[in-house]
């Protein structure tokens, strides 16, 4: 379990994220909505020690993330981004393996060891990557590439998924099976996860509970009903909204008005 | 069979690296032993390959004369140029997963010039005391390694472009520190030394030989183990902290394992050039980029490919010598223009 305490984090005197608690759950899947800079991204670097925090704690099963090493947090936490820009050829499953990068030991001399591939064989199936795997990263479509992405945080086998806007490269089919995979993960490994998107309908459909940012603080914090409502959402992103249920899940709408 | 037990094969594997490795080493001892027959005095060359193989320890009916060249002169310059092409090669592999660049080279970043200045200054400063000379080409290199990391460190991370811009800049800084040192000197020593900054092997019979060769060795070694750590690094320094590597740990590894083996190879040797940049690009199309081949492939390849050059250097006009960064250059010049057109 992760725990995030009262952070506050700056960048020299502008406060990116402001006195934010937040704490995720084996099996709930947190979303994590607001407007650009509302310090989302800059929350999710935190809790995976990438940035420290100016004050506050971060707790990962109960011990603070600053006395863990590097190994330890990868064991635990994921990390799905925008993936960076590749300069060395390298093949679909060379890409996942590295996912497997924190479990090389000895025995195998720093090598991958036969329980590395079955895992990366695994979720390249899960994410339908499988007959792409041979094939070089950078001959793969933007979606495809965001899968493989998605592909080897799976592999890392870390119960906490950490996603910034994981389906902003995805079309409509791809966006629901990617956020669908995530949601398999919580459901059958009781993992936990955040998602950062800006797509609150996409929130609404696979989230648990949803925490709404501005201006690095939360504006409010808890199930999807009681955070997608029209006076919440007009007060982050200044634009009427108007909330329905979802005509098939039931889960609210959220359609802007003009 | 799906498709990804043939990518599974595909991969690179502690076998394919093992029999990738042993044929290299068979290379590496078939060049030694060419290269130690040819040059400006024919040797005998059954006799030679006898003497060799018994390491010296038998004359095998060579004339003492012939014996001094083989094992004073030549086998002495072609150890050393193994120690100084696999350097170089080895640093230069490792800069550019490190630096996800695949321009990045210690000739090109200004880190030879680094070291180049560090052995004149203990030439000039510490002249009696040999050992001055590896120590601060060490320093020396290690502080252009920072001054251009630094330098090339934007807002958005340091692009190719801008390290390489960092490169000419602190490469033409050291280089008029040089032409400024060199102009101080009596017309005799800036003959030789010109030729040494080229990239000379021809002070290979000196006690230091060991050093380059200790140093090559380990240092190949450490930066081994960090192969796949800098498989990650080669994706991103994000990526590869995201997914458990001690980035800041594996970045100042290869800083000073790299520097440590550009600034032994440049003492002993001069800026021998381009190494670093055509050996592991060649190793890399051929045996793929997983630093955990590419690496000691790199090593030995470098070693191979100064061995060669330097032989050339040494033979095309005897009993004259070129120096050995010309022939280094002249080959990695033309691909360095080739790299950059497709970066």
């Amino acid at each position: 379990m992760l725990e995030a305490r009262n952070l506050t984090i700056k960048y020299g005197h502008r406060t990116a994220v402001d006195n934010v608690s937040l704490s995720l759950e084996p099996g709930v899947v947190t979303g994590v909505i607001g407007p650009n800079g509302a310090g989302k991204s800059t929350l999710l670097r935190s809790l995976n020690g990438s940035l420290i925090p100016n004050s506050g704690t971060i707790l990962l099963n109960d011990k603070p993330l600053g006395k863990l090493s590097r190994r330890a947090i990868a064991k635990q936490i994921t990390v799905v981004a925008q993936e960076a820009e590749l300069r060395f050829p390298i093949t679909v499953f060379e890409y996942v393996l590295g996912g497997r990068f924190v479990w090389a030991n000895s025995t195998t001399w720093g090598w991958e060891s036969e329980r590395d591939l079955q895992v990366a064989e695994a979720v390249l199936e899960e994410t339908e990557l499988n007959e792409l795997s041979g094939r070089l990263m950078n001959e793969l479509s933007g979606g495809e590439r965001q899968r493989a992405v998605l592909a080897r945080a799976l592999a890392t086998e870390a119960p906490i998924l950490l996603l910034d806007e994981p389906t902003a490269n995805l079309d409509l089919s791809h966006q629901a099976a990617l956020l669908g995979l995530v949601r398999e993960r919580c459901n059958s490994r009781r993992s936990s996860a955040l998602i950062i998107t800006h797509d609150i309908n996409l929130a609404a459909q696979f989230a648990d509970v949803i925490l709404l940012l501005k201006a690095g603080q939360v504006v409010k914090a808890g199930t999807t009903p009681q955070v997608l409502v029209p006076d919440l959402l007009r007060e982050v992103f200044s634009v009427d909204v108007l909330v329905d249920a979802h005509p098939v899940s039931g889960v609210p709408r959220v359609t802007p008005v003009h | 069979m799906t498709s990804s037990r043939q990518a599974n094969q595909n991969r690179v594997t502690l076998r394919r690296t093992t029999i990738t490795l042993l044929i290299l080493v068979a290379g590496l001892v078939i060049v030694v032993g060419a290269a130690s027959l040819l040059g400006s005095e024919r040797l005998p060359v059954s006799n030679s390959l006898c003497a060799l193989t018994t390491l010296g320890t038998r004359q095998c009916g060579l004339t003492s004369d012939q014996f001094d060249i083989l094992f004073q002169i030549r086998l002495p310059r072609i150890l050393l140029a193994a120690a100084v092409g696999s350097s170089l090669a080895t640093a230069g592999a490792s800069y550019q997963a490190l630096l996800r660049n695949p321009l990045a080279e210690p000739y090109l970043l200004g880190v030879s010039n680094g070291a180049a200045v560090g052995t004149m200054l203990a030439l000039l400063f510490f002249g009696s005391l040999e050992w001055s000379r590896p120590l601060m080409a060490f320093a020396g290199a290690l502080v252009a390694t920072f001054a251009v990391y630094r330098l090339a460190r934007g807002r958005v991370g340091a692009t190719p472009e801008r390290l390489i811009l960092a490169g000419v800049i602190v490469t033409t800084f050291l280089s008029s520190i040089i032409v400024f040192v060199t102009t101080m000197m009596d017309a005799t020593r800036i003959r030789s030394f010109t030729f040494w900054l080229l990239g000379d092997l021809s002070g290979a019979n000196s006690g230091l030989l060991p050093v380059p060769i200790a140093v090559a060795v380990v240092g190949a070694i450490i930066l081994t183990l960090n192969a796949r750590s800098l498989n990650l690094l080669m994706l991103g320094e994000r990526d590869a902290f995201d997914l458990g590597v001690e980035v800041s740990r594996v970045r100042m590894t290869v800083f000073l394992i790299a520097s440590l083996l550009v600034g032994s190879s440049v003492a002993a040797s001069g800026s021998v050039g381009y190494v670093g940049l055509v050996v592991p690009h060649l190793t890399r199309l051929s045996v793929g980029s997983d630093n955990r081949i590419s690496i000691p492939s790199a090593t030995l390849g470098g070693a191979l490919f100064v061995i060669i050059a330097d032989t050339i250097a040494r033979t095309v006009i005897a009993p004259r010598e070129l120096p050995v960064g010309a022939i280094t250059a002249l080959i990695g010049a033309p691909l360095f223009i080739y790299l950059l057109k497709r970066v």
